[in-house]
């Protein structure tokens, strides 16, 4: 369906990122916010709450990320679609209910502006380093859908993108930024309402009585209905069987547990999403995601004039991951670099995903752009050459640079 | 994909002979909660004031956290969530925010809505957001076998405190009056026709209530201190209760086995 | 002066007459019922139930007033009254 005229500011406007990612979930019906004051987060947060007289959308700021989560999901529950923005700390504290979302099957969408880390961090220093912890962080097995743009006009076009991926799938979506993008001032085009989709949770429209909250459809996504509109559910994050009703034992974790992985995983087609540049042709492949989009596409076309034969791969997706994809270049490629601003994370996949049929490089980026360029393109050199033995591990080992 | 359990068969037949009948999921009576334990008796009060009021069934919305208590989620026949431990509050609110017209109710054992629970209960005290929270003290953490809670009384027997309970126990009222909640009630388990007059005011009353629950636990916190079974633990509870209405609630103190004071004991104005 | 001790109006006033329905097998034999119940209605039983425990059994039908306390009290929804007839109110007597 299409969105609705009121909450759509279209034109060409100058924003900063986080303003961007707010304009993007207001056009996607975005009606609630809950979070906690994290000083990454608060250019979303003003902005948001400066919208909210025209738009009409309700936030409340909670006593820590982990009740903000709550009441998000809480407010999911409702038929409101609902957002939270947070930064690297605050995401550690939402993993208990991000599994909630995920077992409950509720969408919603978070936003983690990361900083570095471990612990309290520097809330100044950007990062992509909780690109594990959005797939890995909560308890147990279960699958996400994470999102990483690269611009301020992605901030837009992406958080749109997630509200549609968390209703049409039930389940929980997050954006990674960082606060470099956020705080980026740039031009973004928001289309009319008349031309941006968005998509609405299914809800169940039969008899009030034979009404099961987790019997999926065919694919695999269970209509949903509203608190208060008569339908008398019963839901919980303990392992449940079709009717929401608790129930243990291993038959019901089957039932339950593997329909929820293989929900994304069978799906994979739809959600995920990549940009690939020149790789049919490449030696040479560079798979980014996030801020380091810019530098990448200037690395390339640094390592084309020199004649090496080049492409990159730009996640937009960055989990569910593309594996199969990953699989089908590394085949045929001298190397992969893969350059992070972390000590090493989404390398591991490709790595593992190239099943070692090619030799993947890390290069340790820091977010500064001209910086990053040199890095990048130094490493697709040495890349055509250069033959890692098995456990040459000195390419992982953090780098000074030199300050 | 084939499964090998039964989808089941959706809601039971609508042969009501008691009246509380249409509250409950009858299909899943008789419920998991020991001989004599209170919290039976707390739904029965709760379902009781759900009909006084004449609520709409559609319109409630009860969510609960994990715990004995918290099943109460799962036989009441109304929209329910059943959460995360201790985090019921912040869904309540949130629910409560963005649907108004909804009755929510959580509800939550004193380790659930009290200790992990704590720092929400006091924000939503503070926020004053229009729900009804009923907590039922037994003084332990019953579900995962009977450890000592924020509540248990010096110096009582716990499976985690083999020589006696040492810490102060919360006195529940009083931080919740000074969170700022504008209804606060005690009752034992037993005042069961009170208990439900109070959470009939309790829901009706606009802003943060309170109704605490005094109720034995029969399986560890009566049997590790010898209390007797649950009958001898109801009665001494029900016996051992004086009420005084708008008592000061820095009075409240329940010590090991000693008088207990119930009542109502907040009933502020609202609009803060 | 003669006192009266009967009241005037004592064919006005009945009394409820209630008999009680126990449904046996949701009982966990708490003893709440048994215990509070305001006229002695009600005793143990002396069968098990389907879950092991011993259910109430009506001692004295004729005692019961429809008062609902045992409805009210029982944890498990397994007991409750109905309400059968009237009768004539018993003068309390002098001991």
């Amino acid at each position: 369906m299409k969105a609705n005229p009121k909450n759509v500011l279209s034109g060409v406007h100058n924003l900063t990122g986080g303003q961007a990612c707010v304009e993007g979930a207001l056009a996607a019906g975005c009606g609630f916010l809950g979070y906690y004051p994290m000083i990454p987060a608060l250019d979303f947060v003003n902005h948001f709450i400066k919208r909210s007289k025209e738009t009409g959308s309700k936030f409340i700021q909670m006593e820590d990320e982990i009740s903000a989560l709550a009441a998000v999901i809480g407010v999911s529950w409702t038929g409101l679609k609902a957002i939270s923005i947070t930064s690297s700390s605050g995401f550690s504290n939402m993993m208990e209910h991000l599994g909630l979302g995920v077992m409950l099957e509720t969408p919603s969408v978070i936003v983690n502006v990361q900083v570095v880390g471990p612990g309290d961090g520097d809330s100044g220093l950007p990062s992509q380093g909780d690109t594990m912890q959005a797939r890995w962080g909560s308890h147990g097995d279960y699958e996400i859908i994470a999102l990483a743009p690269g611009s301020v006009q992605d901030m837009f076009d992406y958080t749109i993108k997630a509200f549609s991926l968390s209703e049409r799938f039930r389940t929980p979506v997050l954006i990674l930024t960082d606060n470099v993008i956020a705080k980026r001032k740039g031009k973004v085009s928001i289309p009319e309402a008349s031309e941006i989709n968005i998509y609405d949770r299914k809800l169940y429209k039969g008899p009030k009585d034979k009404y099961m909250p987790f019997l999926p459809d065919d694919e695999l996504v269970p209509p949903m209905v509203n608190i208060g509109d008569g339908y008398r559910f019963h839901v919980t994050g303990l392992t449940h069987n079709h009717r929401g009703y608790p129930i243990m034992n291993e038959e019901c974790q089957e039932l339950n547990v593997h329909r929820l992985v293989n929900k994304i995983r069978e799906n994979t087609d739809k959600i995920t999403e990549w940009v690939e540049d020149g790789v049919d042709s490449a030696d040479i492949v560079v798979v980014t995601y996030g801020l380091l989009s810019n530098a990448v596409k200037k690395a390339v076309e640094k390592a084309r004039a020199e004649g090496i034969k080049t492409g990159s791969l730009r996640l937009v997706t960055v989990w569910p991951f593309p594996e199969k994809r990953v699989d089908n270049l590394a085949s045929r490629l001298k190397g992969i670099v893969v350059p992070e601003i972390n000590l090493g994370q989404m390398v591991f996949e490709v790595e593992r995903a190239s099943h070692g049929q090619t030799n993947t490089f890390f290069v340790q980026c820091s977010g500064e752009e001209a910086g990053d360029v040199e890095m990048i393109f130094g490493s697709i050199k040495e890349a055509l050459t250069k033959k890692k033995k098995y456990d040459d591990i000195i390419e992982y080992t953090p780098k000074s640079h030199g300050a | 994909m084939e499964h090998s359990i039964q989808i089941e068969e959706t809601i039971d037949a609508a042969e009501t002979r008691l009246s509380m009948e249409k509250w409950l999921r009858m299909d899943r009576i008789p419920h998991i909660w020991c001989t004599g334990c209170g919290i039976g008796l707390t739904v029965s009060a709760l379902v009781r004031a759900f009909d006084k009021l004449n609520l709409d069934p559609d319109q409630v919305c009860i969510v609960a956290g994990i715990g004995c208590t918290g099943r109460v989620g799962g036989y009441l026949r109304v929209d329910s969530l059943h959460v995360t431990h201790g985090r019921a509050i912040p869904v309540a609110t949130g629910i409560k925010l963005a649907k108004p017209e909804l009755t929510v109710v959580v509800i939550g054992g004193d380790g659930d809505l009290m200790s992990i629970g704590g720092n929400h209960f006091v924000h939503a005290a503070r926020r004053n957001v229009d729900i009804t929270a009923i907590c039922v003290n037994n003084f332990v953490y019953a579900m995962t076998g009977g450890q000592v809670a924020p509540t248990t009384p010096s110096p009582a027997f716990t499976n985690t405190t083999p020589y006696g309970a040492y810490e102060t126990a919360l006195n529940i009222p009083f931080l919740a009056e000074s969170a700022g909640a504008r209804y606060v009630a005690r009752w034992t388990a037993l005042h069961i026709r009170r208990m439900s007059n109070s959470m009939m005011e309790a829901i009706r009353k606009p802003g943060l209530s309170l109704v605490e629950v005094v109720s034995p636990c029969p399986m560890y916190y009566s049997r590790i201190n010898r209390l007797g079974e649950h009958l001898e633990t109801m009665k001494f509870y029900h016996e051992n209760s004086i009420i005084k209405h708008g008592e000061p609630t820095e009075n409240l103190k329940i010590d090991f086995q000693k008088q207990i004071i119930v009542g109502k004991f907040v009933d502020k104005p609202t609009g803060s | 002066m003669r006192v009266l001790r009967i009241p005037l109006d004592l064919s006005k006033h009945k009394v409820p007459q209630g008999e009680v329905h126990i449904i046996v097998d949701r009982c966990k034999g708490c003893g709440y019922c048994i215990e509070y119940c305001p006229n002695d209605v009600l005793e143990v039983a002396e069968e098990f139930n389907a879950q092991g425990y011993h259910p109430p059994k009506v001692k004295n039908p004729e005692n019961c007033l429809n008062c609902g306390l045992c409805e009210v009290i029982c944890p498990d929804y397994a007991i409750f009254t109905i309400q059968i007839g009237e009768k004539e109110a018993k003068l309390a007597t002098q001991k």
